[in-house]
This record gives structure tokens, sequence and C-alpha cells, in this order.
């Protein structure tokens, strides 16, 4: 398919996926192992026949595996339907198994809406929670996270490893040492950091999701540490250990874990290339476009993402724009959200909310491609401005 | 001089505060009407941008002062 018009910029219809912090392209290995997988795994691990039998080896090779590649014991490490139901059993479970320590969620104000979905049942429930705020650059209030935790009746803190919207890396080091003092565990939500960056240890819960470091979608991550109280907030789950109500998606399960390895061995050489491309974006973008705020800390951040708001565009139009010209991007401006509000991540920055673009990179962008991007973006949103009277 | 803006989504009240903010003199001061639910940090957002002043902040009233 070829696109027309004085801004496609595409060649030959080519499209460039700039939205890897939503879903990375599936990595080659999680292809090759998802398609073996597919023959070997669709049995239910729990029967004790020797297909079953083959389906729980799978299983537990894919838990050592991926338990190996976060540093994690294998007991320690539950595979569930997605992200998100990860994110919503380590808080509700994390919260249950606490219950009598104390009913306070203690999150930042930049977590993903699945941490704060999570605390407005809490409250729903009778429970209670605190916002911790971030400074302009997305990065938490240490001070005020401090206070949250030590005030009493903190059950469970949660913080985010790395903001999911600018990228901003957030000080989960101090933030663990502040909780661990006093005595509240910490769950860190690490779904951009996982197969990218380091998460600092100190964290009692965290998770990950596969889709995000190219593994397939629907399997999310759980750790819960040794010793870590944690409670099924499911009804029908009689076992010890967190697991997932219903039978895995072993052939996924066994891809994100092959998959993980894989992005590891490259994290190190990835993260240098993506970072270079992201700077390149924030400098370009700042130096071509002019009232434009590029969100984040410029230093300490994720290699792969970055997110700029230009003003006087409405995002969605600038979303639809660059989607004609052949890139897939995303935007926290509020007409591009389903509540029509603008997302709570830059207005906790106090960022710019129209005009919203995140960009975030993978294996397979190449610099030609960031380029090409550079080279439209300004005239598309010139046009948009002159359309809006500007 | 007051810009009714209620019913419009942002950046439409931005935009209405950008071109008018030119036409009162640098001190004077310029109230925008807006209900969208980005106006509150988007207004702010120009402001800082733009090295102007926002005065007062109400729920949907807007101030702002001309600096330069």
């Amino acid at each position: 398919m070829k696109y027309t018009g004085v801004h496609a910029g595409a060649p030959d219809g080519a499209r460039s996926y700039l939205d890897a912090a939503t879903a990375a392209p599936l990595h080659p290995v999680a292809r090759e192992a998802l398609l073996a997988a597919l023959d070997d795994g669709w049995a239910d691990p729990d029967r004790l026949y020797a297909d079953g039998r083959r389906a729980r080896r799978l299983l537990e090779a894919a838990q050592a595996a991926t338990a190996e590649c976060l540093g994690v014991r294998p007991d320690e490490l539950s595979f569930w339907p997605s992200g998100t139901a990860a994110v919503h059993a380590a808080v509700l479970g994390g919260l249950a198994g606490r219950e009598r320590a104390g009913g306070t969620l203690v999150h930042s104000a930049i977590e993903h809406s699945a941490v704060l979905h999570c605390a407005a049942a809490h409250r729903a429930a009778g429970g209670d929670s605190t916002e911790v705020g971030v400074d302009r650059l997305g990065r938490l209030d240490l001070d005020g996270w401090r206070a949250a935790v030590a005030a009493g009746g903190a059950g469970l803190a949660a913080l985010i490893s790395a903001s999911h919207e600018v990228g901003t890396v957030q000080p989960v080091a101090a933030a663990a040492e502040a909780a661990g003092a006093a005595g509240v565990p910490l769950y860190v939500d690490a779904a951009q950091s996982v197969g990218r960056a380091p998460v600092p240890p100190g964290w009692s819960l965290l998770s990950a999701s596969a889709h995000k470091w190219g593994g397939p979608p629907g399997v999310g991550l759980l750790v819960v540490g040794k010793g870590v109280r944690w409670r099924s907030p499911y009804p029908g789950d009689d076992r010890h250990r967190p697991h997932s109500p219903g039978a895995p998606d072993l052939p996924a399960v066994v891809a994100a874990a092959a998959s993980l390895r894989a992005v590891l061995g490259e994290a190190a050489a990835e993260a240098l290339r993506l970072s270079a491309l992201t700077e390149r974006i924030r400098t370009r973008v700042a130096g071509t476009v002019p009232d434009v705020e590029v969100a984040g800390d410029p230093v300490d951040r994720l290699p792969h993402l970055v997110t700029f708001s230009c003003l006087y565009v409405d995002g969605e139009a600038l979303l639809h724009a660059l989607d004609r010209a052949g890139f897939a991007v995303s935007s926290g401006s509020s007409c591009t959200a389903s509540t029509l509000r603008p997302s709570h991540v830059l207005e906790a920055m106090g960022v710019l909310s129209h005009g919203n673009v995140r960009v975030s990179l993978h294996r397979g962008t190449t610099a030609a491609e960031v380029d090409r991007f550079l080279d439209v973006l300004p005239g598309l949103v010139t046009e948009l401005r002159k359309e809006a009277g500007m | 001089m007051t810009l009714d803006c209620l019913g419009q989504r942002c950046p439409l009240p931005v935009i209405a505060l950008a071109r008018h903010i030119g036409r009162i003199p640098v001190g004077a001061t310029v109230t925008v009407l807006a209900d969208d639910p980005a106006a509150a940090n988007d207004i702010a957002a120009w402001c800082r941008m733009k090295g102007h002043r926002l005065v007062t902040s109400d729920a949907t009233a807007f101030t702002v002062e001309r600096l330069s």
C-alpha cells in the first residue's frame, strides 16, 4: 500500500512501528519457541499423565529460565494472563497479605493506570490510598514518599521502575530503603525496564509483561519474594504460592522465557544504540519544532522511549497525521484517551498534555527510520497549527 | 478581557489565549473560561513555556498576566 500526499514520508509505503512501549514486535526467538511449544505444550501441566507431565516440564523449564534471567528463585515467580493481570495480583494480593498490618496503599502519581485502578478498587472496598507526587521531570518526590510510607497504616507501597509515559527512571533503591525502614513491602512495576535496563534490588514484589520486551502478548510475570506475605484476591485459589487461576498459555509462556533470555543477551548493546537514537529525537525535536516541550529526565531515563508535546496541536490529529505518513506512535493527550482526560502522568509532572507524542523504539528500529520521522514531523506540526489558525 | 472557551476541547482554549495575549498590554490580564479537563494543566504549562504568569486558576476560570 502506498501513501500519497505532501507529507507521505514513507517510501514505498514502508511503515515504522514506534510504539514498542505498548507492545514490542515479536522477537524471532519468541516466534520460534512459540511455534515449537504449540506442538508440545498444549496439555494441562497439572495433570499426571504423560502429556500433562511433558507440559509440566516445559512450564518448569520456562519458570527456571525466567527466574534466572530476573535473578530470583523459580518458586518466587508466577506467570499471569497479562502484565495488567500481574499488576492486579501484585497490588491486591500484596494488600490482602498485609491486611492486619495496614490498609493504606502508598503509590506514586505516575503509576500505570492498572495500579491506580487497584487503588480505586481498594478504596471502594474500605481501604485507603496515598498518592506521592513527582517533579517536573517525572521523578518521585522522595521526601513525600518517606513521609507516606512512615505515616503508619501503610500496607503496601507501589512504585513504577521507570515511567512508561516519559521514561524517567525512578529512585527505586532509595524508595525501597525508605519502605524497608518503615516495614512496608515495596511493589515495583518493572514492565518498561525488564529486558532493557536493570532494576535495583530492595523490592518485595515485582511484575513485568512479556510483550514489552518482544515476547508474545498475554504473559505477565509476578515475583513475590520469599517471606513476603501475599494472599490471592481471587476466588477458588487454594495454592500456597501465587498462581494465576486457570491453565496457563504454556506456548506463550515458553516463548516469553526464551525471548527474555535472548533480549537480555542483546540488552546492553541495544540500550546504547537506542539511547543514542532517543537522544537524537530529543535534540532534533527541540531544535526543529517551535513551541515544543520534550518531557522527562534528559539523562536518567529509559533507553528506548521519548515523549514530547507540541503547543496548539491536537494530539489525536497529530497521531493520525503520523499514521498516514507511516509512523505508529502513541499519545497521552486527552483526545486520544477513552476517558477524554489527559494523561495522569503528564498532569502530575505539569507538562503540556495536548499535542503529545510518545515514541518508543525496539530492536528492529533503524537510524534511517528515526531520521525519516524527524524529517516528517516538523512539517506535520506546522500544517496542523496552520489548520488551527496558529 | 474574558475569553469564553466553555465547551471547547484542548488545545482550543490555549490557542484562544495565545491569539489574544498579544492584544493586551504587558502587565494586563486576560481570563479564560474553560471546562476541558486538560485546561488547568495546559494553561499552566503554556504560561510556563511562553513566559507569562498564571494569576489565578479556578475550576473553570484561569486568569493570566502578560509578562512580555
